[in-house]
Order: structure tokens, then C-alpha cells, then sequence
């Protein structure tokens, strides 16, 4: 019966100190490699008799914008249905160049999950037969879900997010309200409480 | 006409093949997607997806949620069966959370989830009927469908983007009215289901309309992410109930209904032996949960205060109850820092969270892995050189749903 540790294991065997990281988070399987080997790894986990991770659950990505030179991740669920384990495998990658080799040679599920990818981080999928947006429009020039782009519309000063749990928490990205009203109150003239006087 | 008002593209009378837009509005399309096929005479030579009409970033807003306010975003996902998917958001959470949820809150959940699967299945098999000219079978089980939205209205008042359920069990104990609702669908429904059968399952016309249509095979449907009944429609018997089971699943006696072609008929069978799979297990639950008796029949959520909301006149006179509960409204609970992947066997296949905490208020990333999205991109290959008419019959029998395409 195959467990983490042998997954680990064998991982080791072939790879040696270039996968690392091991962690199992919820019983999960998770480790990461360097970001030009995610091909070399998927591949060996692929065909290997043993490890047979032969179906793509999912592929996403995460931004990291304060982990420098590794801003962004591309996360890959894999499954091994004949044994029913599932590990979760990482490779981090700069945001200057964010160049990940594509999947969709191995799995034609990948294909989609690239380009959704592309769509939302931007991250370059080398080789991909058809990297283009997906979800949003064409026309879109920047990636939505990176982390420096705020939710809320960054004009609105009727609301102190702070005060409501919803800014400065995860430290990046937003600035508080009152910022944003001292730039806009170059603009515009406002009574004491804050709100515009129209 | 004189010369100048034809102006036809380059390149065009040359041309032997004609491009069809199918959709984004099609009343065929069932949903808001676009198809650009190239068609040669009425067969298929090529066809183009283009997705993201109705894009909501549910992804991202969701960066800027507490965990409950995600649960009506994952509504929003599948809408023919949102009370799975807000189940597979609240085991997401509790998994995160290592919240233990009482015997009974899981029965209760299996019955709910495989109502909300019975729904789903319905609409998908009843559509293929449409889609092939077989208006009745749709129009006649659709009572049953609204029965099962009649017994969600009894348990969270909602009927299509339900909300059901809180982190940790349900928002209230079902009524009486509820379960006798479920009594009535359990003695009605298999003579329903039998008829709706009788239908189209030997129906000739039925028959040759959907055998050897939009075909996959295991190997290329295992490739292509396939999970859920049209996986097993194509012969592999991967069920996440089975697999990975939550919610107490492992207590159900179940089989997993497999096909061998994986074509269109093969999906419309697999979907209609699942619901009567389902509903034994609501049978099943349903005398699970008449068991408990005393105390234990009034359990219906795990004790969590910090997520869930405690009882009205508890806030008012209670101190302790007043700040979670304030708490919990305003979204200023700090979730424990993990990453969290789970999966739901949804009504199309695997329905996954994954979730990535950093101890804030709000997930630090939350994805959801689409089973729609996923196998909606195979659909190239299912239809290519078959005729359009057949195509349309893929579409609907893969069940593709464009909230759940989209997120």
C-alpha cells in the first residue's frame, strides 16, 4: 500500500535535495521543487510503476507578493486512483519571469487549468498550444487575482474598512481609508465627517 | 444588386466549410457559452469554446469574506444542486477548523446532498429528453423536482441558492413538515422515476439518438480530468463518496453504477441507476436519523460558538453569546492558519475547495476545482465529426452548467 512516506521516499531517491519542504498539512502530501524540474517530477510521478499519478485533480496558482524572487506558486493536485492518495506539489517562481513549463503534454485536463492560470497570475505556461485568456475579456491587461489589485473600489471613502475587519489584516495591497481621502480630498472638498460636499 | 453592395470576406467563396455560432444565447445551449463550430454540411470539423459570460470572480471575492459569507457564493456554482456545494464549502471549513460534527448533523447532510444529487440528475436527464423531442418525461418530473425544493424551503427557506447549513451543522433542526415532505418523495418518487424510465431507457428513437454519440473512452476521460457520471459513464468506478468519504458516508450501502462506452446514452443511464442509488441512501439516512432518540434527536450542529451563531434570545441576555455573535456577523473571527484541499462528489463529479489561510480573517486564496470547467474542454473531441444535432445532445448530457463553468 503506498503511503506518504514511500511517496517521499522515492521522491528523494530520484531527486535528491532538489525536492524539499515536505510537509503534510491535513494528511496531505505537499513538497515543492525548483520551478525548471516541475516537468522532471510530474513525469517521474506520471510513470514511475509505483507511483502511478496518472489523474490531474487541479492546477492553480497563489501570490506570495513579500516572498521575494518566489512570488508566485503554481500549486498541482495529483491523484493516484488505483491507490487513492493524493499529493500536492508546488514549484515558486519570480513574478519579473514568471516561465513554468506546461503540463498539457501530459494532461489534457491541463490545458484549461493553464490558460485559467494565465488568465488570473500571468503565468507564463512555456509551451502551452493555446495561452490565451479564458474567463475574462481579451482586452484585459493586467491579472486580476495577483494580490496587489484591491477588491473595493479604492475611491469609496463612506466606509473605514479597518473597522470592519477588511483592511490592512493580510498587510499588502490596500491602503487604509483615510489615505485614500487625504488623495481625494485634493480633488474634492469634504465637511468634517468625511463624506464629499457635493 | 450591382457589384458594390457584395462585398463578401476574402477568401469566402473559396470556402467549403460554414462557421456557426452556437450561442452565447442559444435556448440549446442551456446557458450562457459560446460554440464556434465548423461545420461541413451538418458534420462537425472543428469546434471553439469560448466561456466567461457570466465570470462573477467568486475566487476573489472571497479573498475579502469571512468563511461563512462564501457559502452564497458557492451556491452560485452549480445551481441545480447548490446544497452540495454549500456542504462541500462547510466540510472545507470544518476540516480546516477540526470541528467533529455530530452523528446526526451528517445523516441529515447525506439526505440533503443526495436530494440536491436527485435534482441535478433529474434536470440533466430530463433535458437530454428535450433535446432529443421528448418534451413529457421533462415537464412531468418536474412536480418531483419541486417537492425536493419544497422540503429545502422547510430546512433553510431558500429554494435554488439554498445557503443550507452552517460551519457545523444546519442553521435549524428539521420540522415536521420537512420530514413528512421527504416521506411523501420517498413513497412517490420510485413510481416517478420507474415512469420517466419507461420513457426513454428502451425508447428507440431515444436509443439511437444518443448510442455512440459524443463517445470518450476511459483512457482519454481520466486525461481530460473527467470525474463524476461522466467518468463512470466511461467505466471507471471513481466516486469521491467511496474514495475519500465525508460526511459519514461509510455508514451508506451503495453500488456505483458504471457504463462501458461512455456515451451519451451511457451518461443518461449512469445518471438514472445514481438516483436510485440515492435514493437508497436517503432511505437509509432517513431511518439513521429516526433512531436517535431523546436528546440526541434534537442534535443538529457540532458546538462551535466561535463560527456558529448562537441562539437570538441568547444575545440578548448573554454576554458571551452577544460578542460571537458580533463576531461572527462582522467577520472578525481569525481562521487558524492551514492549507485545506476537499472534495465533494457533486452532481457533475468532483467538486473541490482549496483553501489556503494565513491565520486573517478572510482565506489568503480560495479555489474551486469545477468539474464543469474541467471536462467542458474535451468537448471538442466528443463532437468532432459527428453531425450537429448529436452535438447538442453531448452538451446537455455532459450536464454543463455555466455557473459552475464560470465561477
Amino acid at each position: 500500500m503506498l503511503t506518504n512516506d514511500i511517496i517521499k521516499q522515492r521522491l528523494t531517491e530520484k531527486f535528491a535535495e532538489q525536492v524539499s519542504n515536505f510537509e503534510e498539512p491535513y494528511g496531505m502530501l505537499t513538497f515543492e521543487a525548483p520551478v525548471e524540474l516541475n516537468l522532471k517530477v510530474l513525469n517521474f510521478l506520471y510513470d514511475d510503476e509505483e507511483l502511478k499519478f496518472r489523474f490531474m485533480t487541479d492546477l492553480t496558482a497563489v501570490h506570495f507578493p513579500n516572498d521575494k524572487g518566489r512570488e508566485l506558486a503554481v500549486v498541482y493536485h495529483l491523484h493516484n486512483l488505483s491507490d487513492n492518495i493524493r499529493i500536492r506539489f508546488k514549484v515558486f517562481t519570480a513574478i519579473g519571469k514568471p516561465d513554468v513549463y506546461t503540463a498539457t503534454g501530459l494532461f489534457s485536463t491541463a490545458n484549461w487549468m493553464e490558460r485559467e492560470t494565465y488568465d488570473f497570475y500571468g503565468i507564463n505556461f512555456v509551451g502551452h498550444p493555446n495561452l490565451k485568456r479564458i474567463l475574462n475579456v481579451d482586452e484585459m491587461d493586467y491579472f486580476p487575482m495577483r494580490k496587489e489589485f484591491p477588491l473595493e473600489d479604492s475611491t469609496r471613502i463612506d466606509k473605514d474598512d479597518e473597522m470592519f475587519g477588511r483592511g490592512g489584516t493580510l498587510g499588502f495591497g490596500t491602503e487604509t481609508a483615510r489615505d485614500r481621502q487625504e488623495v481625494i480630498s485634493e480633488n474634492e472638498k469634504h465637511d468634517e465627517t468625511g463624506r464629499p460636499i457635493v | 444588386m450591382s457589384e458594390q453592395h457584395i462585398k463578401l470576406p476574402e477568401g469566402s467563396i473559396e470556402k467549403t466549410t460554414t462557421t456557426l455560432n452556437l450561442g452565447p444565447t442559444h435556448p440549446a445551449t442551456h446557458g450562457v457559452m459560446q460554440n464556434i463550430l465548423e461545420l461541413d454540411g451538418e458534420r462537425i470539423v472543428s469546434a471553439e469554446q469560448t466561456i466567461g459570460y457570466i465570470h462573477r470572480a467568486f475566487e476573489k471575492l472571497a479573498e475579502r469574506r469571512p468563511l461563512a459569507q462564501i457559502t452564497t457564493l458557492t451556491d452560485r456554482m452549480n445551481y441545480c444542486s447548490s446544497p452540495i456545494n454549500n456542504m462541500g464549502w462547510h466540510l472545507t471549513c470544518e476540516k480546516l477548523l477540526g470541528v467533529k460534527t455530530p452523528k446526526r448533523v451528517d445523516y441529515l447532510r447525506v439526505i440533503i446532498m443526495e436530494l440536491a444529487r436527485i435534482s441535478d440528475h433529474l434536470i440533466c436527464n430530463s433535458i437530454v429528453g428535450v433535446d432529443a423531442g421528448a418534451y413529457t418525461g421533462f415537464l412531468y418530473v418536474m412536480q418531483y423536482r419541486e417537492l425536493i425544493y419544497e422540503i429545502y424551503e422547510e430546512v433553510c427557506g431558500a429554494r435554488l441558492t439554498t445557503n443550507i447549513g452552517r460551519i457545523g451543522g444546519f442553521e435549524r433542526n428539521f420540522n415536521d413538515i420537512a420530514f413528512q415532505k421527504l416521506e411523501k418523495f420517498l413513497s412517490e418518487y420510485p413510481k416517478v422515476l420507474k415512469e420517466f424510465e419507461n420513457l426513454f431507457q428502451r425508447n428507440r428513437i431515444f436509443m439511437e439518438r444518443t448510442m455512440g454519440t459524443g463517445a470518450i473512452s476511459a483512457e482519454r476521460a481520466l486525461n481530460y480530468g473527467f470525474t463524476g457520471p461522466n467518468l463512470r459513464a466511461a467505466g471507471v468506478d471513481y466516486d469521491v463518496r467511496v474514495h475519500t468519504p465525508y460526511s459519514s458516508y461509510e455508514d451508506f450501502q451503495f453500488n456505483i453504477p458504471v457504463g462501458t462506452t461512455g456515451d451519451n446514452y451511457d451518461r443518461w443511464l449512469v445518471r438514472e441507476k445514481e438516483m436510485w442509488e440515492s435514493l437508497s441512501i436517503i432511505e437509509q439516512a432517513y431511518q439513521k436519523v429516526q433512531e436517535f432518540k431523546g436528546a440526541e434527536a434534537e442534535v443538529y450542529h457540532a458546538d462551535v460558538p466561535e463560527y456558529y451563531l448562537p441562539p437570538k434570545e441568547d444575545v440578548y441576555t448573554k454576554m458571551e453569546a452577544l460578542i460571537y455573535h458580533f463576531k461572527i456577523v462582522m467577520g472578525e473571527t481569525e481562521i487558524p492558519k492551514g492549507e485545506v484541499y476537499q472534495a465533494v462528489e457533486g452532481g457533475n463529479g468532483e467538486l473541490g475547495f482549496y483553501l489556503i489561510s494565513d491565520g486573517g480573517r478572510t482565506p489568503y486564496r480560495l479555489h474551486f476545482r469545477r468539474p464543469c470547467f474541467v471536462y467542458y474542454q474535451a468537448y471538442e473531441e466528443l463532437t468532432k465529426g459527428g453531425m450537429l444535432s448529436d452535438a447538442i445532445m453531448t452538451m446537455s448530457s455532459l450536464n454543463l452548467i455555466a455557473g459552475e463553468l464560470d465561477a
